[in-house]
């Protein structure tokens, strides 16, 4: 484009408007690559497991694109809505179609996609390895509580509702789950892990945490499991390997471990839900 | 010029015409029509006003949320109020109000034919659906309540066990019929649009909307049956002793899922489709242009049908039984056809000029909607953002982003259509005003809640007390909810002020399709007389012979810049 003599006049306009089209294309990316390393976080959180980190990137990728493609769209909308309101009774050119630019937007697109499955694969495939583990906590959760045990021990933690019963697990040690459901379909879910698996029925699903960090976390369930479904709570306590193992021992009840194990088969067998402690109100 | 197109072809039925039509009047009339416009309107007028029902449901549901700790509604009403809000709104208006509906009235005028091809058949799916909608909301009305295990019934919360009562069967009742109703509506609207096009009408000639519902018809045929069996199987399970989703008696729950997410799913576009065919008719009379990428458009759509059949288990990432990257990948190409959708809309627009009437507002909120709804679909799609945000309020945002566009749609079509089915204009000015607070207030409602989900939120709880940040975002969601239905009630007003005041004419938007050459209302059998059908915008034609469609290739260049000179 930079010859010395003039070019013919509709390929500088083009030009110009390619170049205009590139700068529009170039300027939230060096914004990006501006900030640095400081990618804004749209909204999620890093969480504390290694996998809700590699989800938090996702989010990130995915929500780059998203401003990127939606910033477009909505400015293209934008200046169509301002620039070609009507002005008059004249009949515009009765254009209907580009194939070159329709190409243009089907091919971009399904490339995106493609790279935006490729991210996901990577990191669905890390989520959702099983690694050897010793660590093994059997949930199960019931209309409307949760049960941890922890098979080998004879620790076991229930509690319903608002009694929020605390999973306790290890820092920096794969926890392997045993997540199933006595009764109907729950969900596990912790906001700082940004996972959530449902609970079902007659199905043992397997999955691996890893937390980096210590401190106690809010779970909750989130499938809808009737009555108390709004209530039914958990918390997951994450200490340190030592602080792990005497808890384990602190708790080691065998007579408790046999006492749920028969409410739990009572559960099985009966129709009627037990109702459950309340804290707070009649509801 | 006009000479060359004048002579208009009289429609079979002129010669013996409307006016020898005789028949009951009054209720009777209404009780034993098989006019497809009476029948239209009956489907429409019904659907609105189970569209105002659920969103009072919405209303008390978003009023609960407006305090952590509410009060307002008990943990079991709650429960109904949502399940109901759900399918009144998916069951009984989305669907209805466009297929038995809209489509109903438009699509044989559309094409040039006096009526849908199996008129008995239509009466019967509307009185199948007025039933049908009739029968789930007496749920409310026995011992238990009405349904209350959420709008998807998922095994093994909705057997006899854990939901006992007669409301789930109503519920169960409600949903055959209107079922049954929905794919008759199909049948007759497959068989109308393959066999009475008008002389000229070929099918690359019909115009877009009558093209989704096509594809939609089509969509239901393969989907609908699949639920009926679904619940079929459900009811065996909770009176007959079955145990087909429960584990006790070797059954699988997750099979519920399956089936219902097999009709769920491709549902979820027999909603959409119609929608996004009105708009594609509102937005070219309104930028008085042809729809940019006609073909490609007819082709999104077909694409986004097959697709949509192959996407189901991207509703139960998190039941950790379907991991398959297969519904990831066809779930993210269903981004591509709707994009293309997204731009032929623009570049319709492009170089137009472009009248706001109240129908073009409405139909640029639905684009603008439709695509947060649609980008945010996008994260869902993949499964490890699926693990993340589902269940939360993220997905409550991210489909009530979809419908309320479709809302937008609904109404931009009934904006634009009104004056053709009553003959009657509705107030522009009312109509503004309701634009901007429907559109406003879907943006209020649903912002925060992609916020709540990112927090954490989970969805269908009543109560919320351990997150203190929760609380200004729900109130903040519940202003939105107050400003839709502010925006409800100024359609409503609008009506009453319109009422047969400004008579519309034939053809009050200059618009394209064969539904205008046609007097508002159409006379019984529809037409006195046919332009020639050569485009997919007859009336168009007739009235602008000198401005017909540029077609393929003819003026490519035209689009890019003002570089025409050049080539």
């Amino acid at each position: 484009m930079e010859t010395p003599t003039l070019p013919p006049q509709g390929v500088t306009v083009r030009t110009r408007r390619r170049r205009r089209v590139a700068r529009l294309v170039a300027l939230p990316i060096a914004a990006l690559a501006l900030s640095g390393c400081t990618v804004p976080t749209f909204g999620a959180s890093q969480g504390v497991t290694s996998s809700s980190k590699s989800v938090y990137h996702l989010w990130q990728g995915f929500s780059i694109g998203a401003v990127i493609i939606g910033g477009l769209v909505i400015v293209l909308i934008g200046y169509a809505v301002l620039r070609y309101r009507r002005k008059g009774d004249s009949i515009p050119k009765q254009t209907q179609y580009h194939i070159p630019l329709e190409m243009v937007y089907t091919v971009v697109p399904i490339l995106i996609v493609f790279g935006l499955f490729g991210a996901t694969l990577v990191v669905e495939n890390k989520e959702v390895a099983n690694p050897q583990t010793s660590v093994i906590v059997a949930v199960n959760a019931f209309q409307w509580g949760w049960k941890f045990s922890y098979p080998g021990t004879s620790t076991v933690v229930v509690g319903q509702t608002t009694e929020s019963p605390i999973m306790v697990i290890p820092v920096n040690t794969n926890v392997h789950i045993d997540l199933t459901s006595t009764d109907v379909i729950h969900g596990f879910y912790v906001k700082e892990f940004n996972f959530s698996r449902y609970a079902l029925p007659g199905i043992v699903n397997q999955f691996t945490i890893r937390a980096e960090s210590t401190g106690t976390f809010f779970g909750q369930c989130t499938q809808l499991c009737g009555l108390y479904h709004s209530l039914m709570f958990f918390r997951v306590k994450v200490v340190t390997p030592s602080q792990y193992t005497a808890w384990l021992a602190s708790t080691a009840n065998p007579a408790a471990a046999q006492a749920s194990a028969t409410a739990n088969h009572q559960q099985l067998s009966s129709h009627v839900p037990s109702k459950p402690t309340k804290s707070t109100g009649a509801y | 010029m006009t000479d060359v197109l004048d002579p208009p072809i009289t429609s079979p039925h002129d010669d013996h015409g409307h006016e020898e039509h005789h028949g009951p009047t009054g209720i009777l009339k209404w009780l034993t029509t098989t006019d497809h416009k009476i029948i239209g309107l009956s489907y429409t007028v019904t659907s609105v006003i189970l569209f105002v029902i659920g969103g009072l449901f919405a209303e008390i549901i978003r009023f609960q949320l407006a305090a952590p700790n509410n009060n307002l509604v008990s943990l079991a009403q709650y429960n109904e109020l949502f399940t109901m809000h759900g399918s009144v709104m998916i069951y009984l208006f989305a669907g209805p109000f466009a297929f038995g509906g809209l489509a109903n009235i438009i699509v044989p005028i559309q094409i040039g034919a006096p009526d849908m091809a199996f008129p008995r058949l239509n009466a019967l799916s509307y009185w199948l659906y007025l039933t049908g909608a009739i029968t789930m909301l007496l749920g409310f009305f026995t011992a238990g309540g009405a349904a209350n295990f959420g709008w998807v019934g998922y095994a093994p919360l909705s057997n006899s066990i854990n939901t006992p009562g007669a409301g789930a069967d109503l519920w169960i009742g409600g949903l055959l019929l209107t079922g049954f109703s929905a794919i008759f509506t199909g049948v007759n609207l497959t068989a109308t649009i393959f066999y009475l096009r008008a002389p000229g009408m070929t099918m690359f000639r019909m115009p877009i909307f009558t093209w989704n519902m096509l594809v939609t018809g089509i969509l239901i045929l393969l989907a609908f049956p699949v639920l009926t069996a679904g619940l079929i199987m459900l009811y065996c399970d909770r009176h007959f002793g079955t145990h087909i989703y429960s584990v006790s008696g070797g059954g699988v729950p997750v099979l519920w899922q399956h089936i219902f997410w097999f009709w769920g799913h491709p549902e979820v576009y027999i909603l959409a489709l119609p929608f996004f065919g009105m708009v594609t008719e509102v937005i070219p009379v309104f930028s008085r242009k042809p729809v940019f990428g006609y073909k490609g458009m007819v082709f999104a759509t077909m694409s986004i049908a097959a697709l949509s059949l192959g996407v189901w288990a991207h509703h139960m990432f998190t039941t950790g039984v379907v991991l398959l990257p297969f519904f990831s990948i066809m779930s993210l190409l269903i981004a591509v056809p709707t994009g293309i959708k997204i731009f032929n809309w623009i570049g319709t627009m492009w170089r137009g000029q472009i009248w706001f009437s109240t129908a073009m507002l409405m139909a640029i909120g639905f684009v603008v909607t439709f695509l947060i709804g649609g980008l945010t679909g996008i994260y869902l799609a993949s499964p490890p953002l699926d693990f993340f945000t589902h269940d939360t309020y993220f997905v409550v945002a991210h489909f009530h982003s979809v419908v309320m566009a479709l809302v937008l749609g609904a109404f931009a079509g009934l904006y634009y259509w009104g004056p053709k089915i009553t003959g009657y204009m509705l107030n522009e000015r009312y109509g503004k005003i309701q634009f901007w607070l429907l559109f406003i207030g879907t943006q209020v409602l649903t912002f925060p809640q992609y916020l709540l989900g990112l927090r954490g939120m989970p969805r269908r709880v009543a109560l919320y007390f351990h997150d203190p940040q929760w609380k200004v975002l729900n109130e903040w969601s519940t202003f939105g909810a107050v400003l839709i239905g502010i925006s409800a009630a100024v359609f409503i007003l609008n009506v009453v002020v319109s009422w047969k005041k400004h008579p519309a004419g034939d053809n009050p938007w200059d618009a394209h399709t064969l539904e205008w050459f046609t007097t508002s209302p159409p006379p019984h059998h529809n037409f006195y007389r046919l332009p020639q059908i050569r485009s997919e915008r007859p009336t168009w034609d007739y009235n602008h012979p000198e401005h017909r469609s540029l077609g393929h290739g003819a003026h490519a260049n035209e689009m890019v810049g003002e570089d025409v000179t050049v080539s």
